[in-house]
């Protein structure tokens, strides 16, 4: 750790210091010695190391200084609620419940309830914890490494409401759960610190979104997930982050898996300023399969990091990781795929793919893979590919009379769609591809009307 | 009026001269086909014609059906009733074949100001003219021209100008690369489309191909020129002289229907 590290860890903590003491007195759960101290250690840890800087190899490509320099306020203060008619666009059509969560608190009067199987529970992490919180204990901050995220530990530390999700053992949910975090203006820059807890147990299978929107303003959302996946279970999880220009997300989805578990991640970003997605799964028992698959589209100035942390501890397993980056405009992109096989974790099959197209000349990708192989009997492979869109195929496409901004549309949603394609179909792939759909033909109407301005400007 | 009227077309690629003056004029109804050797400009010509945007149009007038074709852009073109069967279809994974062609009739529609076509009454047209190319209907579903063969390619190239239409069809060495039975098939999906109101450009390098797509026209394209213009016959004196003895005739003059050969030496 550099001295930069301590410089900004100096800067900041003062502002989070009063706000961490201020909330150990009133959070929810505080009566819990186990969670003051999670809690604890979580905010120890951020203070020691502060903000990540270029210097941090996780963190070479994405400078967070924008974060770092801002000073926050946690969002949990004097906050407004939206009223009803202003969210109902970000609902799930199919979903079989809404859990709406207003700057990381739950919101009991904007959710959806809907009807759950038996045996499945859906409800706020906070409510949770005063009612049942031996049922939390045992799982909540077990998995998560505050040690090797300063985000992680700033999350740890802010722990008071997010989704909590429990399937029990052999429940099959058909319909996905839709966890909808709303970020609002306020007339100061705000954090909010979702935390989030799914346990899947033995053979459950359920589909979970995690569906990031802002109704405008300057906004933090510092979210984490730890994910259970027991033996046998199947999780469909889907990340969505759609928030506004000036937003910045930080999310950790932390993936636990038991024997033979099959697990999928979905991640979609197309929103925000500046997001980094950090998935990480931990294959920790025999035959388990995990799949992360992700689409990344981004114009302007945005920033869009994915950074993957694969650990394969067991062996047997097999996981298949999928990016696919559009970048337009001046934005950057950044694909960082870790492998990781134990020693113990023969047999191993690991694939990571990311193909990146880029729209401008302006656009940035960063692609990196990282494999670290401790055990001898495995495959792995890696591949990364770097292009644009495809003169021959746009001259084809509008050679049978398609215009070219259509044209490149049907080429994106194409690009799009391989992603699209590895999730189930069903409510929550439909109500992605909706999503893209919007927002691919927004972004291509834009540089389509760039590229004939500047072929006029070339002619003339 | 004729449908297609070239006039004097010099074309450049990356600063190098490939069309040096091409003159050809198309009536609905005719079958033309246009032969010569590699790096004669043919593919040029076809690519030009189709509005490819890379090709720089260095001088003359190109009219589709009075209309200034070099004004318009690719999509333009083809709405305006010009199809290019391409020499290298392209793969566009991801787009089903059946999405590609529903989109393209309805931008041609579009165009027109007629509506757009109905799935159910689409479908069992486009279902027809597969038989008739002997496609199985699974390529509806299948990417367009991903992992085709090379005869599918160049079948599913016909399917598409079936689909559209077109006033004026140009054939871009569609036999390049089939075997004799895959080349039968297309030359019928070809001659299947014949009639009063469409005319076709046959661009080919091996006469084999006229055999069953019999044009009416046959001109020579060497070194950015059409140095000859005759009938069918033309074909079968090239297959058996080569390219080298057409020689480098400048204006040839337009064959008349009665199959005079035009001027130009020997």
């Amino acid at each position: 750790m550099g001295a930069s590290n301590v410089a900004s860890a100096m800067q900041t903590p003062e502002a989070y210091a009063e706000a961490f003491s201020g909330l150990e007195k009133e959070a929810a759960g505080r009566e819990l010695a186990w969670l003051r101290n999670l809690r604890e250690k979580g905010f120890a840890r951020f203070s020691e190391v502060g903000f990540p800087t270029l210097r941090d190899e996780d963190w070479r490509f994405t400078n967070v200084a924008p974060i770092a320099q801002t000073p926050f306020r946690l969002a949990r203060n004097g906050r407004g609620v939206p009223a009803s008619g202003e969210i109902a666009r970000f609902f799930m059509r199919g979903a079989a419940c809404t859990l709406v969560f207003v700057d990381g608190r739950f919101a009991r009067g904007l959710s959806a309830a809907g009807t759950l199987a038996r045996g499945v529970t859906a409800a706020s992490l906070a409510e949770a914890l005063a009612k049942n919180p031996e049922a939390i204990e045992p799982h909540l901050g077990r998995y998560l490494n505050i040690e090797r995220d300063a985000f992680c530990a700033l999350n740890t530390a802010f722990i008071e409401d997010g989704a909590y999700i429990h399937l029990a053992k052999n429940v099959v949910l058909e319909a996905p759960i839709q966890l909808l975090f709303v970020s609002t203006p306020r007339d100061f820059p705000a954090v909010s610190h979702p935390r989030n807890l799914i346990v899947a147990e033995e053979s459950s299978q359920a589909t979970i979104v995690e569906d990031y929107v802002s109704l405008g303003g300057k906004a933090l959302c510092n979210t984490a997930t730890e994910l259970v996946a027991g033996d046998n279970s199947a999780v469909a999880h889907v990340m969505i982050e759609r928030e506004d220009a000036e937003a910045f997300n930080i999310s950790t989805l932390r993936i636990q898996q038991g024997r033979a578990a099959d697990v999928a991640s979905h991640s979609v970003l197309i929103g925000g300023a500046l997001v980094r997605n950090n998935v990480h799964p931990v294959l920790g028992g025999e035959g388990g399969e995990c799949l992360l698959n992700g689409l990344f589209v981004g114009g302007d100035r945005q920033h869009l990091d994915n950074y993957m942390l694969v650990e394969h501890a067991s062996p047997h397993c097999g996981s298949r990781q999928f990016y696919n980056g559009i970048l337009a405009g001046h934005a950057h992109g950044v694909f960082h795929g870790r492998i990781i096989v134990h020693k113990d974790a023969q047999k191993t099959d690991a694939k990571q793919t990311n193909r990146n197209l880029l729209l401008s000349d302006t656009a940035q990708i960063d692609t990196k893979p990282q494999l670290e192989i401790y055990a001898d009997d495995v495959k792995c492979t890696h591949g990364a590919t770097i292009g644009q869109i495809e003169e021959g195929a746009l001259f084809y496409l509008r050679s049978r009379g398609i215009d070219e901004a259509s044209a490149r549309r049907l080429l994106l949603m194409a690009f799009a769609n391989e992603c699209l394609d590895r999730m189930k179909e069903g409510p929550a792939r439909t109500h992605v591809e909706r999503l893209i759909h919007e927002y691919v033909a927004g972004v291509t109407g834009v540089i389509a009307s760039e590229a004939s301005q500047a072929a006029v400007g070339e002619r003339s | 009026m004729s449908l297609l009227e070239i006039k004097n077309l010099h074309v450049r690629v990356d600063g190098n001269e490939i069309l040096k003056g091409v003159n050809l004029r198309l009536n609905a109804g005719e079958v033309h086909s246009i032969m010569g050797p590699n790096g004669s400009g043919k593919s040029t010509l076809a690519q030009v014609l189709a509005r490819r945007e890379s090709y720089e149009v260095s001088g003359g007038e190109v009219l589709f059906n009075g209309k200034d074709l070099l004004a318009m852009k690719p999509e333009e073109a083809a709405c305006e009733g010009l199809f290019l069967a391409f020499q290298y279809p392209v793969e566009i994974p991801g787009v089903s074949n059946a999405y590609f062609l529903r989109s393209a009739v309805n931008a041609i529609h579009k165009y027109r100001g007629e509506d757009e076509v109905d799935a159910m009454d689409f479908l069992p047209k486009l279902r027809k003219e597969m038989k008739l190319l002997e496609m199985d209907e699974k390529f509806l579903n299948r990417s367009v021209n991903e992992a085709f063969s090379g005869g599918e390619k160049k079948r599913n190239e016909i399917l598409q100008m079936a689909a559209l239409a077109p006033k004026l069809a140009i054939l871009d060495e569609t036999d390049s690369g089939l075997d004799i039975d895959a080349l039968k098939v297309v030359a019928k999906g070809v001659n299947a489309m014949r009639s009063p109101e469409r005319a076709f450009l046959v661009i080919t390098h091996y006469q084999r191909l006229l055999n069953y797509i019999v044009p009416d026209y046959v001109h020579v394209l060497v070194d950015g020129r059409i140095v000859r213009s005759g009938g069918p016959e033309l074909a079968l004196q090239l297959e058996e002289s080569g390219y080298a003895n057409v020689g480098t005739a400048s204006t040839p003059t337009r064959k008349n229907a009665s199959g005079t050969p035009a001027a130009g030496a020997v």
